[in-house]
């Protein structure tokens, strides 16, 4: 014989229509509500962040560097050599970025950037990573088979192009310049910033002239 | 093309960057704590990466929630190492928080008791 209890089941029914958060965000609150309590961390400083690398960033301010790259051979020349105080005239320099150094792709080298350990990644220039930067797969092949993986994102090289394989770390990140597409000459730094992909500064990516 | 021509990991390039809002919580709030040098970059993503691999060892599944549930734990974990915090303030707080969402009416601002 089922019971009847009409208590329980109003209970029950009041906990499903509850906006009760899920167990990981309630742990988050739990957190951070000690931390700023405490005065060991400043509530307005993560909501500048969400805003800042969640939302605002994106790819955009490495694609300008890039593009600028691109356009003026000296700042090419000052980026490739010390990427840190290159990006620094940006007034980009956040504290998730670290040291960072620019790598760039030619006809016979191709660069790729991925983090073995958990996923550094210079949001200051790039904004938050993609979901695939952060897999086991991508971490750990990238690594033992980068031909294959960047195959798998649309870029396939010559077997005359040499592939190199940058592991970040929290002190140290990378940004791909990807080489400048056929066609382009005529287009300004604006126009050119919008042909860069944030994949293409991980080293997923080749870029093309849109038509 | 069809989506199933697509590798796993091309597949996931158009997935947003956070799933959920609690998600981008615990990276602020990890980024925060290494800006006020509460720990340093090296030792959060120390901590990231040992929580990261034993997930996956534990048999994980190599998703994106997967990532956000280790920073959660990596960053407790941490908070607790620093001496920020202790395992037994987090629960209670945590209980604090279910507790005030539970006795909040729907429709006002959930606040903790005083």
């Amino acid at each position: 014989m089922t019971s009847y209890d009409p208590q329980k089941i109003i209970d029950i029914h009041a906990h499903l229509h509850s906006d009760l958060p899920s167990d990981p965000a309630l742990r988050v609150k739990a957190l951070e509500s000690l931390l700023v309590e405490q005065g060991l961390v400043d509530p307005a400083a993560i909501d500048a962040w969400i805003d800042l690398y969640a939302e605002e960033i994106g790819p955009k301010r490495g694609a300008h560097v890039v593009a600028r790259a691109w356009t003026d051979p000296a700042f090419k020349a000052k980026l490739l050599a010390d990427g840190t105080a290159a990006i620094r005239e940006f007034d980009y320099q956040g504290h998730a970025t670290g040291h960072l150094i620019a790598v760039e792709n030619t006809d016979t080298v191709h660069n790729v950037v991925v983090c073995t350990l958990c996923s550094c990644y210079p949001f200051s220039l790039l904004g938050m990573s993609p979901g695939w930067y952060k897999a086991a797969e991508y971490r750990a092949r990238v690594v033992r088979e980068p031909r294959a993986v960047l195959k798998e994102f649309g870029v396939a090289l010559g077997e005359e192009v040499e592939i190199r394989v940058w592991d970040s770390t929290s002190e140290l990140r990378y940004l791909v310049v990807p080489q400048r597409p056929e066609g382009t000459d005529g287009l300004d730094a604006a126009a050119l910033a919008a042909l860069v992909t944030r994949n293409s500064m991980i080293g997923t990516d080749l870029l093309k002239a849109r038509a | 093309m069809s989506a199933d021509d697509l590798s796993p990991l091309k597949a996931r390039d158009g997935e947003p960057a956070f799933a959920e809002p609690w998600q981008a919580q615990v990276i602020a709030l990890a980024a925060a704590l290494v800006a006020e040098g509460r720990f340093s970059a090296a030792q959060w993503s120390a901590a990231l990466g040992a929580e990261i691999r034993r997930a996956s060892q534990a048999g994980a599944p190599d998703t994106t929630a997967t990532y956000y549930q280790s920073a959660l734990d990596a960053l407790e974990r941490l908070a607790q190492e620093q001496a920020l915090t202790d395992a037994t303030a987090l629960a209670m707080r945590k209980a604090a928080w279910v507790e005030a969402y539970e006795h909040t009416p729907h429709g006002q601002p959930v606040e903790l008791k005083r």
